[in-house]
């Protein structure tokens, strides 16, 4: 039989999307529903002095109006930060209470203060236009880099500091800075970014007075962890009483990992007002609302021996977690950053200092890359002027440095268990023609252009787990993941995740996986996700942990489901356990060469009536039915790497520049489905260029959000974009079986480095993403003079 | 949105008399209706003119190109005529906003509206522009009075634009990488006896650059627009581009546009 897993297998999930018959939350209409408009602040940071509802209640279709102080009468919880960090002076990380509707203050332009509830969406806008809060107006703390020197938005929290953790030895990382030849220094700024999925956020709350059970439906990676967090914690209702759905989501890219406001608030409602009840979050809301991603201030350091062995880091970083702490906003920034930047090189000694700060504006959490794409341009950047100051080769200086033996335990956290940098970097200089890039450059510079090349040797840490590792850094959850397989009695298959597709092709990918584990045919596979009514508890999406972590889950239950029918199949076909061969769906006694198909024994599971001579094909002890449930919790990480290459051409007239090639070679360890792995690899690159030429989160001084509409806010788009040249490696992960490691935040990570080194080189000179055309007009004016700098 | 009533005019002058100091005109609603949708805008009539006939089409002369007011983008983009006769006029069509936008978007909506960054009012002054309403007949240094703003009254209602066919002319714009409208659109155009250069994007409303204009009259080549300088003063700044920035791009794009005439 063919093997499904390594071919280019067509999406099972295309054909309902691209013709329109996605279901999505906004698409599911209940009866009775009613409609949800939540009123929210217009001013970056306020006191609360009164809410009044009353003219906006007896206005046409009101069915409810609530406040802060509806839900807190209900002792409804407010939302959580979902992962404690510790201080390096032992302290305990602050984090302000935030209410699902405020109560005595905002804190952000956008931050939801009432929810009005009408039977159609423009009489519940209507209304809510007549909701009248009376805000006292107090001087905004917007900006990063000076939040610590600003007035403290909360009063039991100094200088807004959230914590100010430190990973690594500070004494050892000054012993090697003494010992070395040179210091290379650079100074950073991530930009702010929104997320921007295709489909806005959208809650549906529906409430059953016969059984008290809440369904909460919602554009959401992770149901069961929602379920988990609005039980736990908002009190809205017990686990069992309350079922989240997550249907059809349209991306997510973090930023739909976590229970919004909107989500408790909703789910609340549908039982106060005992009918259903929808939100959908309009493109400005979404714009204001879903919590952003990166926004970082970096000063960094790199101890350098003059041959070019580096011997040190120092990382001091400022991170922006916004007007509050969203549920995995204090881990982004500390855990799943430092120890990420050291990248691939061997660095004996380092450490890294994490200030996190509060300020007014959308709250900051995971988005594509969480933390390592912050870490990767960090260190992307500092080996690109390193090796600029040394005057070394750009591939050279990094291929000196890199971790040449497997497992390698960092100086931070990580033990690496496997890689081949040398074997990425290689295939990516040929593909890039690195060769012939003086060429190209003087071509260029002959039409009066400047040309540059910029180099991102990348890692990361994905399939996020192991539970054991991230509950003792401070997880407030395990990060295993689940699975169950059920044989249906006709033998096909129905294949429970605990893992949430929105976009990535899991119902293709573990189909595959099933498929050819169990010699079923791909289209004898469903595979079921997003319903906390649908198979067991899961850990969701995020963290590029699906495949690593949630396919291992299945391939351990398709173990057992092996297990077991080689113990029924024995039965039936009067052999000894040990003799039966279970391949290709059938299970086969070698020496007699009886057989039974796996669907036979599926069938003869569920009807353990007479077979021939065999009165029951169950062994005594076995249970009838064939469905295994395994859950997973791998023992380390998995690390992908590559070497991405980008060459710009830029207009020194114009400041406009021009993504020329892109090479990006990957090793994702083993590969399931290439034709979609290179869908990830084109979308993360996308967004990494996004972040690098384009986007941007733009407040004012007054914490306004100017970029809150596409006429203001730049997204990437196709003719952006040269043909993108892809291609891959394989060392297979150690700490899976399936050897994958994950590739569906890897172009986020590595494109942002890729493109500023390769702008830098171009202009001779350092620019902040992102790259602007006036930006780089402006260097380029300024400096007057191509630049000649070898790559 | 708010309510309003729907009313669709089979001529001009049922439109004119359905028009009131609370109604709007609709023809691509490419901007009316998103105004609306936002809540900035809200009107007690919406006058639909789509249907009216003799608002819509392309004529061309020996000497000028007449578009109707309400003939879309898309039609001036993909126009045989219009491309042999004002090839400029067609390549700035085909460069306004996406597919959607040009198959909806009007000719005579775009140069009502007056968006600072839209592309057709810099045509109508580079060209030479008279705009026929419905009462009369506009020379385009006489129409665009403001950031969005003309100088048609209530209830005028726009019929057609007619160009003059230049020697050559050619437009060039600086896209705002979010929006895609014009952070500074240059278009040139050179007559018989004068070249008029037009700026779109760069200040609250078009205008015609005289300096530009004259020094190119004298002597049509990149080099007559090194020896202006461009003044930044009363340019728009913004978080895309400053004052600064948008008068080198107005040089630039220029010299851009004299090289592709």
């Amino acid at each position: 039989m063919a093997s499904l897993v390594g071919s280019r297998v067509e999406r099972k999930e295309d054909k309902k999307f691209l013709t329109g018959k996605g279901r999505y939350t906004a698409d599911i209409t209940l009866a009775h529903q009613t409609h949800a408009v939540f009123v929210r602040s217009p001013h970056a940071r306020a006191l609360i002095k009164k809410v009044d509802t009353s003219k906006a209640e007896k206005a046409s279709g009101v069915v409810a109006i609530f406040t802060g102080k509806d839900l807190a009468d209900d002792k409804i919880g407010g939302l959580i930060a979902g992962w404690k960090i510790v201080s390096e002076d032992g302290t305990d990380m602050k984090v302000p209470a935030h209410p699902a509707l405020a109560t005595e203050s905002v804190n952000y332009v956008g931050d939801h203060v009432a929810v009005v509830i009408a039977e159609t969406l423009a009489d519940a806008k209507s209304a809510a236009d007549m909701v009248k809060v009376d805000y006292k107006v107090l001087k905004a703390v917007v900006d990063t880099e000076s939040a610590m020197d600003s007035e403290a938005i909360y009063k039991d929290i100094p200088k807004n500091l959230c914590y100010d953790w430190l990973l690594g030895d500070r004494a050892k990382t000054k012993e090697a800075f003494d010992s070395a030849d040179k210091i290379i220094k650079i100074d950073l700024r991530n930009n702010r970014l929104i997320p921007n999925a295709m489909e806005p956020r959208a809650s549906l709350g529906d409430y059953n007075s016969s059984t008290e059970e809440i369904t909460l439906y919602t554009a959401n990676q992770n149901p069961h962890l929602t379920r988990l967090v609005i039980s736990a914690f908002n009190a809205v209702a017990p686990e069992h009483k309350f079922r989240v759905v997550a249907p059809d989501v349209g991306g997510g890219f973090g930023s739909k990992i976590y229970p919004y406001a909107e989500d408790v608030v909703i789910a609340w409602a549908a039982k106060k007002v005992e009918r259903p009840v929808k939100w959908v979050a309009e493109r400005t809301e979404s714009f204001l609302s879903d919590c952003h991603g990166r926004d970082h201030v970096t000063h960094a350091e790199l101890a350098v021996k003059s041959d070019g062995t580096v011997v040190g880091l120092k990382v001091d970083t400022i991170a922006n977690l916004g007007g509050y702490a969203s549920l995995f906003a204090t881990v982004t920034p500390t855990y799943l950053y430092g120890p990420l930047v050291l990248g691939l090189y061997n660095i004996p000694a380092a450490y890294c200092n994490v200030k996190a700060v509060y300020t007014n504006t959308a709250p900051v959490d995971a988005y594509r890359g969480a933390g390592r794409p912050e870490a990767t341009y960090m260190i992307e950047r500092l080996m690109s002027k390193a090796a600029m100051e040394l005057g070394m080769d750009q591939a050279e200086f990094r291929r000196k440095n890199f971790i040449k033996q497997f497992p390698h335990q960092q100086a931070l956290v990580h033990n690496i268990d496997s890689g081949n940098y040398d074997a990425h970097l290689d295939k990516a200089l040929e593909i890039a023609d690195y060769k012939g890039f003086a060429n190209r450059k003087s071509e260029s510079e002959s039409k009066g252009k400047l040309r540059g090349i910029g180099f991102s040797t990348y890692i990361e840490a994905c399939g996020i787990a192991p539970s054991a590792a991230v509950m003792s850094l401070g997880a407030g959850v395990g990060l295993w993941e689940s699975a169950e397989v059920r044989f249906n009695p006709t033998g096909n298959v129905t294949v429970f995740t605990g893992a949430h597709s929105h976009g990535q092709g899991h119902d293709t990918v573990f189909a595959q996986i099933v498929g050819d584990k169990l010699g079923v045919p791909l289209e004898n596979v469903e595979v079921v996700h997003g319903d906390t009514d649908k198979g067991p508890f899961g850990m969701g999406t995020y963290g590029s942990r699906s495949l690593a972590v949630g396919g291992t889950a299945i391939d351990k239950a398709c173990d057992k489901i092996i297990a077991k029918g080689k113990r029924v199949a024995a039965k039936m076909l009067e052999a000894s356990e040990s003799d039966v061969d279970f391949k290709d769906g059938e299970f086969v006694v070698a020496k007699s060469n009886k057989k039974k198909t796996i669907g036979e024994i599926a069938f003869a599971c569920y009807l353990p009536g007479q077979y021939g001579e065999v009165k029951s094909p169950l062994p005594e002890g076995d249970e009838p039915g064939l469905k295994e449930t395994a859950f997973y919790d791998p023992i380390n990480f998995s690390f992908p790497a590559g070497t991405h290459i980008c060459e710009v051409e830029i207009d020194p007239e114009t400041g406009h520049t021009k993504l020329d090639k892109y090479t990006a070679v990957d090793d994702f360890g083993t590969i399931m489905n290439p034709m979609i792995v290179e869908g990830q690899v084109h979308g993360g690159v996308a967004q990494g260029v996004g972040q690098a030429l384009y986007e941007n989160a733009h407040y004012d001084e007054t914490g306004q959000l100017i970029t809150a509409s596409y006429m203001d806010y730049t997204m990437p788009r196709a003719d952006n974009f040269p043909e993108l040249k892809i291609d891959y490696t394989c060392t297979p992960a150690t700490s899976n079986p399936l050897g994958a490691k994950g590739c569906g935040e890897a172009g986020a990570i590595a494109a942002p480095p890729a493109v500023m080194n390769a702008v830098v080189d171009a202009i001779g000179t350092d620019i902040s993403m992102p790259a602007t055309s006036e930006k780089v007009w402006k260097a380029c004016k300024d400096s007057k003079k191509p630049n000649s700098k070898a790559a | 949105m708010k309510n309003f009533t729907y009313h669709s005019a089979k001529d001009s002058k049922e439109a004119t008399k359905l028009s009131s100091s609370n109604s709007a005109f609709l023809a691509g609603g490419m901007t009316t209706i998103p105004s609306m949708k936002l809540g900035l805008a809200s009107y007690k009539d919406i006058i639909d003119i789509k249907g009216i006939k003799k608002l819509s089409g392309i004529k061309v002369s020996g000497k000028s190109v007449i578009i109707g007011a309400t003939t879309k983008h898309a039609e001036v983009a993909n126009s045989k005529e219009i491309k042999k006769a004002i090839p400029s006029l067609s390549d700035l069509a085909e460069g306004i906003g996406d597919p959607a936008v040009r198959n909806r978007g009007t000719i005579g909506g775009s140069i009502a509206n007056n968006d600072p960054a839209a592309d057709y009012p810099s045509a109508c002054i580079a060209l030479n522009a008279t705009i026929h309403t419905n009462s009369r007949k506009i020379e385009a240094s006489k129409f665009f009075s403001g950031m969005f703003e003309t100088t048609l009254k209530k209830g005028e209602l726009i019929e057609a634009v007619e160009f003059q066919i230049p020697n050559k002319s050619s437009y060039q714009k600086h896209p705002n990488p979010a929006s895609r409208y014009a952070v500074v659109g240059v278009y040139v155009a050179k007559n018989k006896n004068d070249v008029n250069v037009a700026i779109t994007g760069a200040k609250s409303c078009v205008y015609k650059d005289e300096n530009l204009s004259k020094a190119l009259s004298k002597n049509f080549s990149v080099s007559a627009v090194d020896a202006v300088k461009v003044s930044s003063s009363g340019m728009n700044t913004d978080i895309h581009a400053s004052a600064e920035y948008r008068a080198s791009l107005v040089a630039t794009y220029a010299k851009k546009a004299i090289e592709a005439c």
